[in-house]
């Protein structure tokens, strides 16, 4: 009893811990509220707004943001059919970040995992796995994804697949490029004086240490993703209408850029705040989790030196 | 009063840093004269830096902040000079030396180039500026200097490379060379040569030499005067020899005491029966390069073993190759009966808890994200059948007190100790599997003369308490003689002598190890001027 008592103490300590980390970087404060607001939409958006999103009205083609005479749903406008973009951006959050966040974390995981074993083993598969990144980057990655996904159906899971595929080089050749370094260092020379595994100086002593670099390309990453996925949508093989995402409104306005801003504005703008608190956040995160960076944050986030 | 050549007076400087405004130097007044060597001697952190610096102008602000004092040279004050007029003086009047010669010699240009440079920058004709740099390779004794005018700075060794730094300073011919750490990097051989390198140019120029250094051997050998610095303060001043003789201050009193090499040598006992560790014609071959040519000698249970070299002679690649972080080329090294070189991995991993390593630089050995509780507990996960979780708490706990630090560091992580205390960690994450034999690989070479002492003594005290044996490796032999049993000299690869440690200091065999002991440098100015002599006479400074 006294056992579980105090560890939800200390789980409420390490919470509290968090968010006061959290509250003294208030940019890093307000991205992940941002954020927090994105998923949220994500999850419930299409449940509650997917018949708005889609009904259209065509008396209200391309209508003019800020104005409430059609109620408050065409806030931002409507989009050449008539559709609110308020409802649309919302809803297409759930397919936006299904890919952009499918594919990022992929191609993260998948890509540093072969960036670990290339750069912490002397053996034939590190060269074997590093020609494989040329092989994938030296092929035109928008050629790969139009000739997998004429091949297969161009639905969510392969489009995540065909862009996971793409990415896994820049994850790859980082991780690598950070473990033949750290490799070298002297703590992790301790530790195999110590006869600690490998299996356990990799994911102990090294992956700690190149997480934040990893992280960071992660969230930079994501824009060129929702960006990638969106030229795709405008080849045809990406998302298909009725479905929808930010990166495909983007494309959709694109013929009425001189008339009609709004089409493709709205929705640049969530891609442009979403990536940027993505940033922040991360920035942010790199901080918070290195021991000897940390007192910036404890200090009460006063900026100085 | 006559005028001093350089005058610093209340001199305070502050650096403001998130965690508050640290006052580097306070208040800290002194003199040079033409044709005197003034040391400022002082540990890390000391501040002995900061004031020549502030003479370079190199401190930058912010974060750095003059508080107060005036720089006097020639009754001109520095501090109220334009940033243009402070040029003309930099490198022209005043010069710089600095303790790592690679770092500030740019690797693009031949340093023929890059001596020339500096007197076209300051308005000298190119033909004579080649011509005077013909001369300077010269005269601080590189050899073949018309080719060396022509080669790259990677192309020479540390000890041609400072020399190179001295050329390149004295290019101009100016008043003040101010010298930081400039020998620290250097081999004992080495640092005597570039020394009296140092005061020939001094004599035949005329210069003030300004050296800033934290070894008292440096004082003794070349310094007149010295001032010693604490935490930002002068503590004192005065002639070296007096200071060395009659330290007024507590803090210089400490410091002198620490200095290593001064205690009794421990007493000659043969241990007999079966050693702990037997290396037999070990080698190890890097390409064409052979880094260790078949060394062979043994340690026995709780003796001490120390084995000394220059850089280059193979004594950290013994170290590597004894615990097989690197896979030696040949030869055998047998603990308890057994060669741990033919062993599998997995009779490695048992024989691994034996054996246990502390490492030169206590900043890298431990994982900077992992607290002092995990770095030390980590050896049970790895050996979980040394101690029930249950018990770790507490046996850090005891580690910890064991090696000198409180049981509430345990929460800590490595940065928020000094380089001393990190040592200690270090100390307790190899005492964490209860070794037998501990390598130590240059473990006090990075810490101050102080702290050094205090982790020695440490050892040494684990040595008495729980019966370990250890191999200890270092470049400098007064380190070795109050704590070694027996000493093993190294020279490229090769064991050149080995003995009792009072046989190896008081009837050295070898040449090499005369060589290696009359360049080292002893504490007192008086010895240093006689051993100084007797290296003139005997022409025993090794080319």
């Amino acid at each position: 009893m006294s056992q579980t008592n105090t560890t939800t103490v200390k789980e409420r300590g390490r919470v509290g811990t968090f968010i006061r980390l959290l509250w003294a970087d208030k940019f890093a404060f307000f991205a992940a509220l941002f954020l927090l607001v994105v998923v949220l939409c994500a999850i419930f958006g299409p449940i509650w707004l997917s018949d708005e999103a889609t009904r259209q009205n065509l008396r209200g083609r391309n209508a003019p943001p800020f104005e409430l005479s059609r109620g408050f749903l065409y806030i931002l406008g409507a989009d050449q059919l008539g559709r609110p973009l308020l409802p649309r951006i919302i809803v297409a959050a759930q397919n936006t970040m299904a890919v952009a966040a499918g594919a990022v974390i992929c191609s993260m995981i998948i890509g540093s995992a072969l960036g670990l074993v290339a750069g912490y083993s002397r053996s034939r598969w590190s060269g074997a796995i590093m020609r494989l990144g040329d092989v994938i980057m030296s092929f035109p990655s928008l050629l790969l994804a139009v000739i997998v996904l004429y091949m297969l159906e161009p639905s969510v899971a392969n489009i995540v697949l065909v862009l996971a595929i793409t990415r896994i080089p820049i994850y790859l050749r980082t991780t690598r490029a950070e473990v033949l370094e750290v490799r070298e260092r002297m703590f992790i020379s301790a530790a195999r004086v110590m006869g600690t595994s490998d299996r356990r100086i990799v994911f102990r002593h090294i992956l700690p240490v190149v997480m934040p670099t990893l992280i960071t390309i992660a969230t930079l990453d994501f824009a060129f993703v929702m960006l990638a996925e969106s030229s795709l949508s405008f080849l045809g093989i990406g998302i298909q209408p009725p479905e929808i995402t930010w990166g495909l409104m983007v494309s959709q306005g694109r013929p009425y850029l001189t008339n009609a801003w709004w089409l493709s504005f709205w929705p640049g703008l969530a891609i442009i705040l979403t990536t940027l608190s993505l940033n922040l956040l991360s920035a942010w995160m790199r901080i918070a989790l290195d021991p000897v960076q940390r007192w910036r944050l404890e200090m009460g986030g006063r900026k100085n030196g | 009063m006559a005028e001093h050549l350089l005058e610093v007076r209340n001199l305070s400087v502050d650096f403001h840093t998130a965690a508050g405004t640290v006052s580097a130097v306070r208040n800290v007044s002194w003199h040079l004269d033409r044709g005197e060597t003034l040391a400022i001697l002082g540990e890390s952190g000391s501040g002995k830096s900061v004031s020549a610096s502030t003479i370079m102008n190199l401190i930058d602000m912010p974060p750095g902040e003059i508080k107060s004092g005036e720089v006097l040279f020639e009754g001109r004050d520095l501090l109220k000079m334009t940033d243009e007029q402070r040029r003309e003086l930099n490198g022209c009047r005043i010069a710089m030396i600095f303790q790592d010669p690679l770092s500030h010699l740019n690797p693009v240009y031949t340093v023929g180039w890059q001596i020339c440079e500096m007197m076209t920058v300051h308005d000298v004709p190119g033909d004579e500026a080649k011509a005077r740099t013909l001369e300077l390779l010269k005269r601080v004794g590189i050899p073949n200097p018309e080719a060396a005018m022509g080669k790259y700075p990677h192309e020479f060794s540390g000890g041609q490379r400072q020399r190179l730094m001295i050329a390149m300073a004295l290019a101009l011919k100016p008043d003040i060379l101010i010298a930081d750490e400039p020998t620290t990097a250097l081999d004992v051989t080495v640092q005597a040569q570039v020394l009296a390198l140092l005061e020939e140019l001094q004599r035949e120029t005329g210069m003030g030499l300004l050296l800033i250094t934290h070894d008292l051997g440096v004082v003794a050998e070349i310094a007149d005067r010295v001032v010693v610095m604490n935490k930002g303060e002068i503590v004192e001043t005065g002639d070296a020899a007096e200071v060395y003789r009659n330290p007024k201050h507590p803090y210089t009193k400490r410091l002198i005491d620490a200095a290593p090499g001064k205690g009794e040598t421990r007493d000659e006992e043969d241990r007999l029966g079966e050693p702990l560790l037997r290396v037999d014609r070990l080698q190890q071959h890097y390409g064409g390069f052979h880094a260790l040519k078949g060394a062979s000698f043994s340690i026995m249970p709780g003796e001490t073993v120390a084995i000394v070299g220059e850089s280059g002679s193979g004594k950290s690649t013994m170290a590597r190759a004894i615990l097989r972080l690197d896979e030696p080329s040949g030869g055998k090294v047998i603990w308890k009966g057994r060669d741990l070189l033919q062993m599998t991995s997995k009779e490695l991993f048992a024989i691994r808890r034996d054996i246990q390593m502390v490492f030169q630089d206590p900043t890298q050995s431990l994982n900077p994200r992992m607290t002092v509780y995990q770095i030390i507990s980590e050896a049970w996960i790895v050996h979980p059948d040394i101690l029930p979780k249950a018990r770790w708490k507490d046996r850090v706990a005891e580690l910890l007190v064991q090696v000198g630090l409180s049981p509430e560091m345990a929460k800590r992580y490595p940065h928020q100790f000094s380089g001393g205390q990190r040592q200690r960690i270090a100390i307790a994450r190899a005492l964490a599997l209860e070794p037998k034999l501990i390598i130590c690989d240059e473990a006090v070479s990075a810490l101050d003369v102080s702290i050094q002492a205090q982790v020695i003594e440490l050892l040494d005290g684990l040595r008495r308490d729980l019966g370990l044996s250890y191999l200890f490796i270092a470049h400098d032999l007064p380190v070795v003689r109050d704590f070694a049993d027996r000493v093993i000299v190294m020279k490229s690869g090769e064991i050149v002598e080995e003995g009792h440690v009072g046989q190896i200091f008081d009837a050295p065999r070898m040449p090499y190890t005369k060589a290696l002991l009359a360049a080292s440098l002893d504490p007192d100015p008086e010895v240093q001027a006689a051993r100084r002599n007797a290296r003139k006479s005997e022409g025993l400074v090794p080319a």
